[in-house]
């Protein structure tokens, strides 16, 4: 007989992943597609009573965004501007049903090269924590995703929060996601980017693209190249002739990679652009 | 071997069914569902949706994906909407459900109201979860814009309406509220008797099988729906003698909007058998089964396994019976990816538990062919061995003499498009369950063609034909591919050989892998026009990838050629459509059989020629089209009708608006350009030269009551309400009178298949005979003459001439079998002559024409697409339904749409609807439509088909209007941003 189990503790829990080998049920959005009809054989350890891990909370270093938190609970919760590429990101994860249970740990956990949380994390510098009953550890988002439907995640963890050091948590942001339809769309593209911005000229500059690599990328070439540039339409110019050397994409039905290369230049000039105050906010490219 | 096993046969469902070991233990979960207290004893992880509908009967809420990408399971769970089918059991514990059977309080609410009211559900199956999305934004908006309704409402996806309706009955609904809560008598009489399924299969067909055990798990379930929800609701019922060109509510409105309405995996018996089927995952394979009677003795609550060795009948059915080929379970091959090989039957509990990576099937792979060019090859392997070159049909037609045209012509343009294999994608997967009924085996299940089905299971299943009888429930969407047969005779073959009712709901990648697609068309053409601008000649050939099996591949290679010139004057002329297989998915029928393929051809072609000629695009069109006593590609002179030239003409202002708005916006813009597009369709109604009649019976009950046997299927395009509206002007009485008996195959007559665009023609025909020899038969009773005017007065008939009124009792005369003392069936079938061997003849009595113009903004540095504006004018000859035709015109348009920017179904890789696209409620942008009324001869009250015509302009109006925008017209369908960038990049280094 597999087991069932629904913890109302996080130590209840990590005890059980202790234990045994587990799946972990949260928002269920990804859980139940991958099941598709086939019948359960693997014990299902369902989180949804851990009311711990839901919400949003301020430390003194760090925004803390618990495991469970859902998409809306994060569009709805008063975030500083850095969290706008976040937000916009949130309201495009599926449908708004998906976005009423889908977990933002969820998100990450799937690993998928288009997960639409991704780069507007990065861009937050966002730690992943990892319990077990062992220990506690901090991992940085990139570090975390290691492939696609591959994390870090070893056996007997779990993802308990995700953290935004509040030092990266300054400036403002934006995201860009390219699909082929308004609704409902896995991203051909997507773009998020943070800029702060110190006597008129870009002091840090954050970006990152998802879907045009295995994992999503900071692209470390464009934020150099904007990073002390007066805030004007220099950036477009600059990102136009930036390396995007970490970018890779594969041509699927979706798009081709050269399309997807070409068209991840053009989201980041218009998430850069956004973020700068200079466009009106603009999430689908392809509304 | 596969006999029902007499012990397994006495297993009860439920826990000891089950296999020990794997499953998981139940918990007993409690929650509200529309503000009762509920208890259910389910695994925890079982989704919400299996529990509303399995355990608790609250089957208004659909389950069209399972994976969340379709939103027809959506509820509200503590107020906030989610899909139920991503939601578990466990989750649902403690919490507040809603689902669509609790929006109704006593009354219809004002948001259901205002769906009839704008006609927003058509085949309902997404009515529910729409009605509760939009139902979470009223609680907060109660005054939504349409870009927050289009936001709530991003998540549920609609095939049919095109989504504008249901955006106007979600911005409207404040008004229904405030008109609901007036008190008052009902301005119109209560309509309850008009549920066209209230006096159909349910009240007469035989309960199937014993009731089940399992039946007292599911008591307390909120299954009862209140009687007459919309008393007070105006249903915009007609006065006698008015119905045709009115806009009553669908008379079969109402179910659709409460849940209350049975599509195919509605209404499972509690004792049903579950059926699985097992299938290839290969595109071409040799396969053997190992030993199945030891699998089935391994998995306790399996009953039976069938193969293709267990079929009585002949194991080889299609719809079109010269070329009929395709197995019901396949021998030793298999043919496509997705194919049947076997079925595994059993307690429901127990299959939900089954693992079928363990059956014993050995499969090995063999070479496969998926493109046209390869299946033609030399030496390529024959899919069918007596289909030499895989070549199934080709169809031609020649006129004139088109190489001497062109040779002489002033300006020719030639060029080449390729489409794309299109899923019809409606939301309810195929569904249905089978019993025996005596000696009668009883298929209920979604449908568009029930006589048809009947004659290929009693085939399959070596039955008489009136030893198997066909009820059809409620179609959630067919768009021509319910044509065909899915799992009718496998449910069938089930019940047969286990005498017990078997239940079988396809899931999405099951309904996409193993049905029919719209065919991938290779097509080459070139059209020349003379100096003044007149085309004079067209060479047209197109390959059609038409997949494994013949399926209306034949009717695609067929309808093409006759169409393939556009509605518009070509007097040298050939063209010929090839049907060929492949190991891809079967291509059949879907909305246009090949017509929106060879149209894009055209269109774009027109576009490039005008441009050669100087001429206005939309000027150069009306110049060229048809008239009255024109002559088409096949030498059918049409005398009168030809709407054609009404329609551009229609569209002229909207055409000089749109170019002056678009040159306006793009003198200020580089990086996004606007452009224009228009093109035209034509498309003849009912079958391409062969007989497709339909009858329909009449009667007058004892009691009073107008009763229709309706049996044009109605799968969400209206034909229960036009039908019947043809029927009641024909007769004489009131609309509000009728009572309809559904497409029953034992209880109605056959009004052929919902195909072709021929149920308002050829079975509004036959309504309206058969309406006036009703009418003719009362009159003569009463020995009156045709001046007479008739009225029903409760179970009086009422008869005035003159000053004299005459009151005829119903109830003291004879009523015959049926309960009728009236009757009157009639039939009709279009005059055609067949084609000759140069295409030349009458292939249709009746053409429908249609224009549209496409507006749009291309971003160029992301090759996307924003449609600003459909307007379309389409000449229906008489709107029967002005709100029906203008919601087919709406929902073709969203699948034309689909097709030109997203909709691409490759085998293997967009088996889903995540990675299959379908536009949803932000991709389809306002549609103005203008309804032309150029009466038929033939049709009844003037009407011609429409519901294939509206798909067919959109695409090549969107491509033209892409190609104004940028200068690029893409050759490879549909345009994606991808492929639109690659072309855009292509004309910039071309320069």
């Amino acid at each position: 007989m597999i087991r069932y189990a629904k913890p109302t503790t996080v130590d209840e829990a990590l005890a059980l992943l202790g234990e045994a080998s587990w799946r972990i049920l949260a928002g269920g959005t990804d859980f139940y597609p991958a099941q598709g009809a086939k019948p359960f054989r693997e014990n299902v350890l369902d989180i949804n009573g851990l009311a711990a891990l839901r919400g949003i909370a301020e430390t003194e270093d760090h925004w803390v965004i618990g495991a469970r938190t859902t998409w809306t609970d994060l569009v709805r919760h008063p975030l500083p501007a850095a969290f706008d590429a976040l937000k916009q990101a949130a309201r495009e994860v599926g449908s708004v049903q998906i976005q009423n249970v889908a977990s933002i740990a969820g998100n990450l956990c799937n690993a998928s090269p288009a997960a639409d949380g991704v780069p507007a994390l990065l861009i937050l510098d966002a730690e992943v924590e990892l319990r077990s009953t062992a220990m506690v550890r901090h991992l940085p988002l990139q570090k975390f995703i290691l492939g696609n439907r591959c994390t870090e995640l070893q056996p007997g963890e779990m993802v308990t929060a995700i953290r935004v050091p509040k030092n990266a948590a300054t400036g403002a942001s934006a995201f860009v996601k390219l699909g082929a339809r308004r609704y409902l769309v896995i991203s051909i593209a997507m773009a998020a980017a943070r800029l702060t911005v110190e006597g008129g000229n870009v002091g840090n500059a954050a970006v990152a693209v998802g879907s045009c690599s295995v994992i999503a990328k900071r692209l470390l070439g464009v934020e150099a190249a904007l990073r002390g540039l007066p805030v004007d339409h220099a950036l477009a110019t600059a990102i136009r002739s930036a390396p995007m050397d970490e970018l890779s994409p594969i041509g699927d039905v979706r798009g081709s990679a050269e399309y997807r290369l070409d068209a991840a230049r053009e989201i980041v000039v218009r998430a850069v652009l956004d973020a700068a105050g200079h466009m009106p906010t603009a999430t689908v490219a392809a509304a | 071997m596969n006999q029902a096993q007499p012990d397994m046969t006495e297993a009860q469902p439920g826990i000891s069914g089950a296999q020990p070991g794997t499953s998981m233990e139940r918990a007993n979960i409690a929650f509200k569902v529309n503000g009762a207290a509920v208890s259910v004893c389910v695994p925890p992880v079982r989704r919400l949706s299996s529990v509303l509908r399995d355990e608790l009967h609250l089957t208004g809420t659909k389950v069209g994906c399972d994976a969340g990408d379709c939103g027809a399971c959506t509820v509200l769970v503590d107020g906030e909407p989610v899909c139920a089918c991503l939601m578990s059991a466990a989750s649902a514990a403690g919490t507040v459900v809603t689902t669509v059977e609790g929006l109704a309080n006593g009354r219809l609410s004002a948001l259901q109201a205002s769906f009839l009211d704008h006609g927003a559900a058509q085949c309902g199956i997404c009515t529910p979860g729409l009605l509760i999305a939009a139902t979470a934004l009223l609680d907060s908006k109660p005054n939504p814009t349409e870009a927050e309704t289009q936001d709530a409402l991003g998540g549920v996806l609609c095939r049919c309406t095109g989504y504008r309706k249901i955006i106007a009955a979600v911005m409207n609904a404040g008004r229904f509220a405030s008109e609901l809560s007036t008190d008052g008598a009902a301005p119109n009489p209560p309509a309850g008797t008009f549920s066209p399924y209230s006096d159909g299969e349910k009240g007469q067909a035989p309960a199937p099988a014993s009731p089940s055990p399992r039946l007292s798990r599911r008591e307390g379930a909120g299954q009862h729906q209140p009687k007459r929800l919309d008393l007070d609701f105006d249903r915009r019922m007609p006065i006698s003698g008015h119905a045709v060109g009115s806009s009553p509510i669908r008379l079969d409105g109402l179910p659709k909007v409460t849940g209350g309405e049975k599509f195919g995996g509605d209404s499972f018996p509690a004792d049903a058998l579950a059926v699985q089927v097992v299938r290839s995952p290969h595109h071409h394979a040799r396969f053997a089964f190992g030993d199945l009677d030891a699998w089935i003795k391994a998995h306790p609550g399996i009953v039976g396994v069938y193969t293709a060795a267990d079929i009585p009948g002949k194991n080889s059915f299609g719809v079109i019976a010269p070329f009929a080929d395709q197995p019901a379970l396949a021998e030793v091959f298999s043919r496509f990816r997705g194919e049947a090989v076997a079925l595994v039957a059993g307690e429901r509990e127990a299959m939900l538990d089954l693992d079928l990576s363990d059956f014993p099937v050995r499969w090995t792979e063999l070479p496969h062919v998926l493109q046209p060019c390869e299946a033609q090859a030399g030496g390529a392997l024959l899919i069918h061995e007596n289909r030499p070159a895989n070549l199934l049909t080709t169809g031609f037609v020649e006129r004139g003499d088109p190489e001497a045209a062109l040779a002489g012509a002033a300006f020719t343009v030639s060029g080449a498009i390729d489409t794309s294999y299109v899923e019809h994608a409606y939301i309810e997967p195929e569904a249905g369950h089978a019993y025996m009924d005596g000696d009668t085996l009883v298929v209920v299940a979604c449908t568009q063609a029930p006589y048809m089905d009947r004659d290929d299971v009693a085939k399959v299943l070596a039955l008489a034909v009136d030893k198997v009888r066909i009820v059809p429930t409620a179609t959630g969407g067919g768009f021509g591919s319910k044509l065909d047969v899915s799992l009718q005779p496998l449910i069938g073959l089930v019940a047969m050989k286990t005498g017990r009712p078997a239940a079988l709901a396809y899931t999405r990648n099951e309904s996409m892998i193993s049905t029919t697609k719209r065919h991938p068309a290779e097509m080459k053409a070139t059209i020349g026009a003379d100096a003044d601008g007149r085309i004079i000649g067209m060479v047209f050939a197109g390959d059609f990838n038409t997949g494994a099996y013949a399926s209306w591949g034949p009717t695609v290679a067929n309808r093409v050629p006759v169409h393939a010139s556009g509605p518009y004057a070509t007097p040298n002329y050939r063209a010929e459509g090839r049907a060929i297989h492949t190991n891809g998915p079967i291509s059949g029928a879907f909305r246009g059989f090949g017509v929106p393929q060879a149209t894009i051809m055209q269109e774009t072609l027109y576009d490039e020629l005008a441009e050669k000629l100087g001429l206005d695009r939309l000027d150069f069109r009306f110049k060229n089209c048809l008239r009255n006593g024109s002559e088409t590609v096949t030498g059918q002179r049409l005398e009168s009708g030809v709407g054609i030239a009404e329609c551009l003409e229609a569209l002229r202002p909207h055409w000089m608006r749109a170019l002056v708005d678009a040159e306006l916006f793009n003198a200020g813009s580089s990086t996004k350009k606007r452009g224009v597009g228009v093109a035209s369709c034509w498309y003849g109604c009912g079958n391409t030269s062969l007989p497709n009649p339909s009858t329909i019976r009449v009667g007058i009950s004892a009691s009073g009551d107008v009763v229709l046997h309706q049996g044009a299927v109605d799968i969400g395009q209206g034909s229960n309400t036009v039908i019947a509206q043809i029927c009641a002007d024909a007769l004489g009485l009131p609309l509000e009178k009728f009572r309809l008996k559904s497409a029953d195959t034992a209880i109605t007559p056959d009004a052929g298949k919902t195909s072709a665009s021929r149920q308002t023609f050829v079975t509004g025909k036959a309504a309206e005979k058969a309406g006036r020899a009703l009418r003719e038969t009362m009159l003569r009773f009463a020995n009156v003459s045709e001046k007479a005017v008739i009225a029903l007065d409760g179970a009086s008939l009422v008869i005035r001439e003159g000053e004299a009124t005459r009151h005829i009792d119903l109830s003291t005369l004879n009523a015959d079998a049926d309960g009728f003392v009236f009757r009157a069936e009639e039939s009709y079938d279009p005059p055609t002559l067949p084609l000759d061997t140069k295409g030349q003849g009458k292939p249709y009595a009746v053409y429908g024409y249609g224009a549209q113009i496409a507006e749009l903004e291309v971003d160029l540095k992301l090759g996307t697409v924003k449609l600003i504006k459909i307007t379309a004018a389409h000449d229906v000859g008489k709107a029967i339904n002005p709100l029906l035709a203008e919601g087919q015109i709406e929902g073709g348009i969203a699948q034309g749409i689909g097709m030109a920017l997203m909709e691409e179904y490759i085998p293997g890789r967009t088996e889903n609807l995540h990675d299959y696209l379908i536009p949803t409620i932000g991709d389809v942008p306002p549609i103005e439509t203008i309804l032309i009324e150029i009466p038929d001869p033939e049709g009844p009250f003037g009407a011609k088909g429409l519901g294939e015509h509206v798909l067919i302009p959109t695409a090549p109006a969107i491509l033209n209007a892409i190609r104004h925008a940028t200068g690029v017209l893409v050759t490879k369908i549909p345009a994606t941003p991808s492929r639109i960038r690659a072309a855009i990049r292509d004309k910039g280094a071309r320069r």
